[in-house]
């Protein structure tokens, strides 16, 4: 790790004026991507900014019937809120299948969208990495790639994003509320996290310079028929190597509207809104969820190591779709559970 | 260690004066001697970054002088000889260095302790009162719940938090809801009936 200098913000104006083209600066919140980040010299910022007082721990109820996230929060009470619970039990899943407790407890909403790839190769400064240093080359494409991404990628980065969040908060269409030097602006979840492209060195389209404040999620209907998935080599505590967010509406057995969101397979949370589309009106049965799977995938690519994901995805969309058509009663949303003894 | 070169001793307490300085940049011979002679609770160099810290660990307050990048687990180890809470692997995987932040078990070599100000810390040193063993303790003792004991203050911190969480109910919960703490001994099974065994108590002693 390297030397740094530290400083407290205790306004929103005071951290954004801790940030010059001259120095590196990060807000550090939570801690625990950018301290490991840190620990493994990917990130080396000069100065450091606490933005934990900066007043943007609510989690509130919006006018139009929807809710507001502050940045701040930590995971663990967005994930318990009872409104959160009622209203968006989809995202609750998807948050407490993500990390461990101690992580949920310290890691914030904000940090959740702003953490970096676990691509292993970019973890390592000794390999070459255009995420780390544009140019450098992509060690993960001819290397070992079985985490890596199958739909998305670019010539120069495979990586994925590894938020199980960010998967529920695509499906669920939000907003990310950001702040800066010329004021606030509204990014569409979709629009947040950017594809690799020639520029794998930026994740996201947040600014220099700009803070997350908090996330909206809009009024919706989607917190009786939903399901998250996420497939992992472990039990729990382990990345998404794939993961499904899916939430349907149903009127008279027929689709009125679908979200369906992946994560583990792409540099963002993927959504296809033709498949989406594609499913309206029709009649929730396993033929469609399977004509879902391979438009969802279509173009997926896998690079050697992970092929597998392509089918596996195709196979958790379909077991998503089915268990959130077929879900009739809520589910206690302690922790994130998955009943494995379901046969399809 | 790449600034010492091969042919020189290293000497454990220069070894242990490169982990308390937390990095592994160039530092001259000369002035991991001066940090030698000088007790730690009184570190003035005019290059050093030292930020006053006052942290709140079972139940005492304490003044530090640490430099930014010290990360509460090292706060405890290094500067309050506070050895009972472990670094296994410094990277937020492991679970050993679990502690109880405000009565939330949190990864504490994953945050710096500059931020923790204000907060009421509580080490695996801390959980006893008046010479009584925390029901998890005397539990983990009765089932046999550790083998080595490297893991097991993280386990114990650990499993205090997830009963101030109330939100594990079966066995399938807390083993979710346990899996931040690895055990390279696999004492698992032990370390769930335990648990188990204070949270059947805690509800026969207050049903809802």
């Amino acid at each position: 790790m390297n030397r740094f200098t530290f400083t407290r913000s205790h306004s929103i104006a005071e951290a954004l004026q801790e940030v010059s083209p001259q120095n590196k600066t990060r807000f550090i919140a939570g801690g625990t991507n950018l301290i490991d980040l840190m620990r493994a010299n990917v990130e080396r910022p000069d100065h450091i900014v606490d933005i934990t007082h900066l007043n943007l721990d609510e989690i509130t109820l919006t006018a139009d019937g929807g809710m507001r996230l502050g940045a701040l929060a930590r995971n663990t009470d967005t994930a318990y809120d009872e409104n959160v619970q009622r209203r968006y039990p989809l995202l609750a899943k998807a948050i407490l299948a993500g990390a461990s407790a101690q992580l949920r407890n310290m890691a914030t909403n904000g940090g959740n969208l702003l953490q970096r790839t676990r691509c292993y190769y970019f973890y390592d400064t000794a390999m070459p990495c255009n995420k780390r240093v544009p140019g450098q080359g992509c060690a993960a494409i001819g290397g070992v790639n079985r985490i890596h991404a199958v739909l998305g990628t670019s010539a120069h980065c495979i990586a994925t994003h590894p938020s199980d969040m960010c998967v529920a908060l695509a499906a669920l269409d939000a907003n990310v509320l950001v702040t800066g030097k010329e004021g606030e602006r509204v990014i569409p979840f979709s629009d947040f996290h950017r594809l690799p492209g020639d520029k794998p060195h930026i994740d996201s389209n947040l600014q220099p310079g700009e803070l997350i404040t908090a996330i909206e999620l809009p009024p919706g209907d989607f917190n009786k028929n939903y399901q998250y998935i996420k497939v992992r080599d472990r039990r729990s505590f382990a990345f998404a190597l794939v993961s499904v967010a899916a939430a349907l509406q149903i009127e008279k057995g027929m689709i009125m509207e679908a979200r369906i969101a992946l994560g583990g397979v792409a540099h963002k949370p993927w959504r296809d809104k033709e498949a989406e589309k594609f499913m309206r009106r029709k009649t929730p049965d396993e033929a469609l969820f399977w004509s879902v799977a391979e438009i969802i995938m279509r173009e997926a690519q896998g690079f050697g190591h992970n092929d597998f994901k392509i089918e596996l995805a195709k196979r958790t969309i379909v077991r998503a779709l089915t268990e959130a058509r077929d879900r009739n009663t809520p589910e206690p949303l302690n922790c994130y559970t998955y009943n494995r003894h379901h046969h399809y | 260690m790449e600034n010492v070169s091969v042919d020189q001793q290293l000497s454990r307490d220069i070894f242990l004066s490169f982990k308390r300085h937390g990095n592994f940049e160039p530092i001259r011979m000369k002035e991991v001697v001066e940090k030698k002679s000088v007790p730690t609770s009184v570190r003035q160099t005019k290059e050093r970054n030292l930020l006053p810290v006052h942290l709140n660990v079972n139940g005492k307050n304490y003044l530090l002088h640490l430099e930014p990048w010290t990360s509460v687990l090292d706060a405890l180890r290094e500067y309050l000889d506070l050895t009972g809470t472990k670094k296994g692997c410094d990277h937020g995987q492991c679970g050993a260095c679990t502690v109880l932040a405000n009565g939330r078990r949190i990864k504490s070599c994953l945050t710096l302790a500059v931020m923790y100000e204000g907060v009421t810390i509580t080490t695996i040193e801390g959980l006893s009162a008046q010479g009584k063993l925390h029901p998890i303790q005397q539990a983990f003792m009765d089932k046999d719940a550790f083998q080595c004991g490297y893991c097991t203050p993280g386990q114990i911190c650990s499993a205090v938090g997830l009963l101030n969480e109330g939100k594990a109910k079966t066995s399938d919960d807390v083993l979710e809801l346990m899996s931040g703490n690895l055990c390279r001994c696999a004492a698992y099974n032990h370390i769930l009936e335990a648990i188990m065994s204070v949270m059947e108590n805690e509800n026969n002693a207050d049903p809802k």
